[in-house]
């Protein structure tokens, strides 16, 4: 509390009433080490993934056939190898480099997949749980199982084998094609959360004194359901990041999606796991990236989630 | 509540129908088919084997084949091993395949829920900073990593446990560990989110201010109203562990359906992938079912109609 008490100036108090919670959640968040972490390790990873390639020494593709014969073959080990930093694999492709492409890989699964979740998952869940138990709600809730029931695995291959030879399928080496797929399967669990979270905040009293003052049922949902249904959401989409990015390494560890040359974390553990007593880089140095991914952006989901709730402020 | 649940039973239905038609579609848009192979087979022994397994009818007369072979409790031919059934093949696999996923359930419940509770209750304290590393540990390990890990430390280091199959306790701890691992930190962060949202609750204030003993105000008041968003989550959980398993089954050996349903999709073996989907998306549908039931259980502010 005590770092609330400065005194505020008037104009302040009154721009309080539009912008005041998003201001608040940021001074919030900043207080918040781990979300702080987090942060910046989102930043650097967004920024790998935009510049990496541009900064890799090799393209990700290149086998550096000289080096790999002058050690006789084998794959090249960190720090030993001035132009290979992380070293090689056993084809001299430059470990650094495929990394730094594997980022671009992952930071997109982490948009286009949220993206996806956000754009079905919230309104259906929103309209599912405010007109409960009526036709619609019905509806909906009748599709969402059907998609639900639906093998997430199974769903994605299939999707992204019937789709290859399309031009979407073609997008970005396939790639688009699996992160649409991750989405169409990962949207459900949000929408059933919105519902849920509609469920019980419409029979609150501050809805019930909203109708009474005559506030349209739209306005209800957008105003007043949404930011208190907000924090769940928020969770489940940071949540959300890193589960699409282990199931983007999961089928790439399968060998679904992304393909040679082109590499994915999972794809180049998948790789270098025959190998982990002998070179256990080619393993761990991917595996690294995977869990500062994972962790980055649950560190500052958690920060958010505290940041963004109102019920928490003057008690940290 | 009694109509409400069968009229979610009797949904089950359609929702299964509707699955196993958009497979059906989605199955024959893949290009290639079962008898796709380097060697190259003579249009007329094609046209035999086609004929042989009713591939020479038009796509939606096949669904109307498979649909009264179905009824009649028959998933039909493997298109890959000729002489196994499909109906053969699930029984001697599924069992192992639940099995796994629901001692990984257990694992990850039993572990994940304590786990959450005693962040949320040490908030901003050591025992919230401790559950939360462990619980980023989990979060941060992809199951085939951990399973990596596992069986570095495990078997070929200390040599405690065998590097794979399914013959016995002993077999059964690294797949379940290496699978139940992720969930365990999911399960430990939705318990802590919502255990921590509760806390401010006035229902709370009050039953702390009338002196009720803590215990009985955490098991009481909070966990009844915070395990609701948790209690959404373990169906989607439960189903993951038995139908994501595939990576386990692979890793270490083990013969459950998981390994043969993916098997299915890369040699078009229609009768394994349509079998194996409608198993995986019944046991999805019902245990949908059970937690909207559980929930009205839980929360006595949701009613259903």
């Amino acid at each position: 509390m005590a770092t609330n008490q400065q005194a505020i100036p008037a104009t302040a108090v009154q721009t309080r009433q539009s912008s005041g919670v998003w201001r608040d959640a940021i001074g919030r968040l900043r207080k918040n080490r781990l979300a702080v972490v987090g942060f910046f390790g989102v930043c650097f990873l967004l920024f790998l993934g935009v510049f990496g390639p541009m900064l890799a020494p090799w393209p990700y593709y290149a086998q550096d056939t000289a080096a790999v014969a002058a050690n006789g073959f084998k794959p090249i080990p960190p720090f030993q190898d001035p132009s290979h930093i992380l070293g090689t694999d056993g084809l001299g492709q430059d470990m650094l480099s495929r990394m730094l492409d594997g980022a671009r890989i992952s930071l997109t699964v982490a948009l286009v997949v949220q993206l996806v979740v956000l754009l079905i998952g919230v309104p259906i869940g929103a309209l599912a749980g405010w007109y409960s138990g009526s036709r619609l709600d019905n509806g909906l809730m009748r599709f969402t199982d059907v998609m639900y029931a639906f093998p997430d695995l199974l769903l994605i291959i299939l999707f992204s084998v019937a789709f290859r030879e399309t031009a979407f399928g073609q997008a970005m080496n396939g790639l688009l094609l699996v992160f649409v797929a991750i989405g169409l399967t990962a949207w459900v669990t949000v929408a059933r959360l919105v519902r849920g979270q509609f469920l019980s905040l419409k029979e609150m009293e501050f809805v019930e004194a909203a109708q009474a003052i005559g506030v349209s049922d739209r306005n209800i949902v957008i105003r007043h359901l949404l930011p208190n249904g907000i924090s769940p959401i928020i969770v489940a989409v940071t949540l959300g990041i890193p589960a699409a990015i282990l199931a983007e390494a999961t089928l790439a560890y399968i060998g679904v999606g992304v393909q040679p040359p082109r590499a994915s974390w999972g794809s180049l553990i998948a790789a270098g796991q025959p190998f982990i007593r002998s070179y256990p880089h080619l393993t761990y140095l991917p595996g690294i990236m995977i869990a500062a991914a994972l962790i980055s952006f649950t560190f500052l989901g958690d920060g958010l989630r505290d940041a963004l709730d109102p019920k928490l402020k003057g008690k940290q | 509540m009694g109509t409400y649940i069968l009229k979610r039973v009797l949904w089950l239905i359609p929702v299964v129908f509707a699955v196993s038609a958009i497979t059906f579609t989605l199955m024959h848009m893949v290009p290639g088919g079962p008898w796709s192979s380097e060697r190259a087979v003579s249009p007329g022994v094609q046209a035999k084997i086609n004929k042989q397994y009713g591939l020479d009818k038009p796509i939606p007369l096949q669904y109307v084949d498979w649909v009264v072979s179905l009824a009649q409790g028959d998933f039909g031919p493997s298109f890959r091993y000729a002489d196994r059934s499909v109906n053969a093949i699930i029984a001697d696999g599924l069992p192992k395949s639940i099995q796994l996923g629901v001692m990984a359930f257990i694992v990850a419940v039993a572990l994940g829920i304590p786990l959450g509770v005693f962040a949320a209750l040490g908030h901003n304290k050591a025992p919230d900073y401790a559950a939360t590393g462990i619980s980023i540990i989990g979060i941060a390990t992809p199951s085939f990593v951990l399973a990596i890990l596992l069986v570095v430390l495990f078997s070929v280091v200390l040599k405690w446990f065998p590097t794979g199959g399914w013959k016995g306790p002993e077999t059964w701890v690294l797949p379940v560990i290496a699978l139940a691992g992720y969930q365990v930190a999911v399960i430990a962060r939705y318990t802590r989110a919502s255990m921590l949202e509760v806390t401010r609750k006035d229902y709370i204030r009050t039953a702390q201010s009338k002196g009720l003993r803590s215990r009985a105000v955490v098991t009481r008041h909070m966990l009844r109203n915070a395990l609701i968003p948790v209690v959404t989550i373990l169906g989607p959980i439960f189903a993951f562990l038995v139908t994501g398993s595939f990576i386990i089954e692979t890793f270490f050996g083990i013969p459950g359906i998981g390994r043969y349903y993916v098997q299915g999709i890369a040699g078009r073996d229609y009768g394994m992938i349509m079998a194996t989907t409608v198993i995986f998306a019944l046991a999805v549908a019902v245990l949908n079912v059970i937690v909207d039931v559980l929930y009205a259980f839980i929360d006595p502010r949701i009613r259903y109609s």
